[in-house]
């Protein structure tokens, strides 16, 4: 294997790598057989698994998940792509009434160990119906767990983790990432959900992001420390679990918190995460906290009205700095 | 045709589910079942005609109106009204409710309360077991109503290019809540008319005549098994009582409930019994255990424990808990 893979590659490599162990290991999906996904995330995996394993759909998203939900309650670990994850909004009964309830509404007859993998996010200027960060959509519906790795061998990882959940996971690829690349994790490597990773250390600030925003904390910190502020960024990677522990041992060392996330400030999950850092660690905290979300507004076309609507570098270092005097 | 002793056992399951489903509306009358329910008096041939045509490990998925397919399908008077009535004895540990009765252990994966959302599921049910190799049928049963929702023909066009081993049955009672199907739906026969159009067959079946519904899922059944792919059957029939709860049904014109109360399936098995030369006391024998078998369930229902509180924050997850953090 080479020894950088893309976040794209990962995607598929980390799909093959259960299929290989597991043979009820199942994807389906628009355009995910001989045309490799439109994305390139399912590249391979028609010509090493066979059309009884990869199964190109019609344009029925509610028959994709539908039919997962089915053959997952049946004995089969069924992946199923939406294309976009604003498409999600078609197949959302299945995502909010009857996948996350099935197991709790039969008293526990009935499970649904499936994976529904989607891109997400914007960045590259696909307007207001292409480039939505939804995964906060998801995180309203108690029974979901909710995936969001930041580097190819998170994807691996965290794919290998999904796959084997007995409990339905909504994996979010995010879109701005797929060309980004990093070191291929060795076989048999998973990242088991609900685990945050801290991927930058420092003693001033603590930065909370997901999928995108943790190279873009990144970059802020870097801008950051050349103003003496050392940020450590969190990388939560999963949204359910969350790994509230991980947010409070950091603000434990920095006592001050920005959470960084792309969907909009409207009901994002930094709302979540800082309502327990309110409940359960407002003596950590010598500073208010701050959110930088998305903009209240459908995503605009153009690069120069998007980077008004979703957080960059700029607006999480003004974030921090504001916090840095009070 | 089935033997006079094979349909005297299916008698007696029509009067068990007709027993049950009276039982069910007292009770609710009384307070004793909270929220509401969809009965099914009057399509009881539909569940017991169908369930002797299909292997004991096929699938069946339900609506909310699915008090007679889970007793047709092996669930007792007794767990059903335990559940309707809050009981930890129900089926579903008093987690479902009517309208979500479910008995996994006999391939009764659940009665969904969303119109039409079940159908995917039981594609996917389907295509599992054509993954498989277990030439298990997967059969989703559905009103009139569901014939106009997207998910529907998302189903059936994916059950036909997939060739899957599922049937789509139809129970036309005429009404969708209080709206004639004919009212919102373009062609007569609103499930069978539109199946060629999805390339699998539509067929009309007389749903009160048992034994008219159990050789048509039969036939369909071989056909799907053997690789032949999906079905449509509307089965006709009419519902004794209102859509829900207390509703009188006032919006039917009395000539249509007088001759649909003359067609009752009971009534119709019973004269084909003493054509096949039952005794009468045979058939009133049968009757008679009927109504000691659902009095015993109420009874039993009634004297059984309530739930634990703590039940309410179990089988979110495979863990069997509900924590959403780590
Ligand atoms: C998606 C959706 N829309 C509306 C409803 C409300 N509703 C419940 S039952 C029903 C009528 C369904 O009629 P039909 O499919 O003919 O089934 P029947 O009740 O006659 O068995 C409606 C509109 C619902 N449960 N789900």
């Amino acid at each position: 294997m080479a020894d950088v893979i893309t976040y794209r590659e990962a995607v598929a490599e980390g799909i093959a790598r259960e299929m290989r162990r597991d043979a009820s290991v199942v994807c389906l999906g628009e355009d995910i057989g001989a045309a490799g996904g439109v994305f390139k995330t399912t590249t391979g995996l028609l010509t090493e698994f066979g059309p009884e394993r990869v199964w190109d759909t019609p344009i029925s998203e509610q028959a994709i998940v539908g039919a997962a939900m089915g053959a997952a309650m049946t004995g089969m670990r069924p992946v199923a792509e939406i294309m976009f994850s604003d498409f999600l909004a078609c197949c959302w009964d299945y995502l909010a009434n009857e996948i996350p309830k099935v197991r709790y509404m039969t008293g526990g007859q009935v499970t649904v160990p499936l994976v529904v993998r989607t891109a997400n996010g914007g960045g590259l200027g696909f307007g207001a119906q292409h480039s939505q960060a939804t995964e906060n959509w998801a995180l309203t519906v108690p029974g979901l767990k909710i995936a969001a790795p930041a580097t190819p061998a998170d994807v691996i990882g965290m794919m290998a983790a999904a796959i084997r959940s007995e409990d339905p996971v909504v994996f979010f690829e995010h879109k701005a990432l797929l060309a980004t690349k990093g070191p291929p994790p060795p076989p048999g490597h998973v990242v088991e959900l609900g685990r945050a990773a801290v991927v930058r250390e420092g003693a001033d600030v603590t930065l909370v992001a997901l999928a995108s925003m943790v190279p873009l904390a990144l970059k802020a910190a870097d801008v950051l420390s050349g103003e003496g502020i050392e940020a450590e960024v969190v990388d939560l990677r999963c949204l359910v679990p969350l790994d509230a522990a991980t947010v409070l041992a950091s603000l434990r060392g920095t006592s001050r918190l920005v959470t960084v996330e792309e969907n909009p400030y409207q009901g994002g999950w930094g709302a979540t995460v800082v309502s327990i850092v309110a409940d359960e660690g407002f003596g950590l905290l010598d500073a208010p906290v701050r959110r930088v979300a998305g903009e209240c507004v459908p995503l605009p076309f153009a690069d120069a009205l998007e980077e008004q609507v979703i957080p960059t570098v700029e607006k999480v270092v003004a974030a921090v700095r504001s916090l840095a005097a009070y | 045709m089935t033997d006079a002793t094979g349909l005297l056992a299916r008698y007696e399951r029509m009067a068990v589910i007709r027993r049950t489903e009276k039982a069910a509306h007292d009770l609710f009358l009384r307070g004793l079942v909270k929220g509401t329910t969809h009965l099914a008096a009057g399509q009881e041939a539909i569940a017991v005609g169908a369930s002797a045509a299909l292997r004991p490990d096929d699938y069946v998925f339900a609506t909310y109106r699915g008090h007679h397919h889970a007793l047709a399908r092996g669930a007792t008077p007794e767990e059903c009204l335990a559940e309707l009535m809050s009981r930890a004895t129900g089926l579903c540990r008093a987690k479902g409710g009517s309208m979500h009765l479910t008995k996994a252990a006999t391939g009764m994966l659940g009665s969904y309360a969303i119109v039409g959302s079940h159908l995917p599921m039981a594609v996917g049910a389907a295509w599992s077991a054509r993954l498989r190799g277990t030439e298990q049928l997967a059969v989703a049963f559905f009103g009139d109503g569901a014939t106009n929702i997207g998910a529907f023909h998302e189903s059936l066009n994916l059950a036909a290019v997939w060739k899957l081993p599922v049937l789509f049955v139809c129970e036309n009672n005429l009404y969708m809540e209080y709206t004639p199907i004919a009212d919102v739906t373009a062609v007569p026969r609103p499930a069978a008319d539109r199946a060629p159009a999805h390339g699998i067959p539509g067929e009309v079946v007389d749903g009160n005549d048992v034994e008219a519904v159990e050789e048509a899922v039969g036939r369909l059944a071989r056909r799907a098994r053997a690789g032949e792919g999906p079905a449509v059957l509307e089965a006709e029939t009419y519902r004794h009582f209102g859509h829900s709860r207390a509703d009188p049904a006032a919006y039917r014109p009395a000539e249509e409930v007088e001759r649909w109360v003359k067609h009752d399936p009971l009534d119709l098995a019973r004269g084909r019994l003493a054509e096949r030369g039952v005794a009468e006391e045979t058939v009133t024998g049968a009757d008679e255990r009927a109504r000691a078998l659902v009095e015993r369930a109420v009874e039993a229902a009634r004297a059984a424990e309530g739930p634990d509180p703590r039940e309410a924050l179990t089988d979110v997850w495979a863990d069997g808990g509900a924590a959403w953090r780590t």
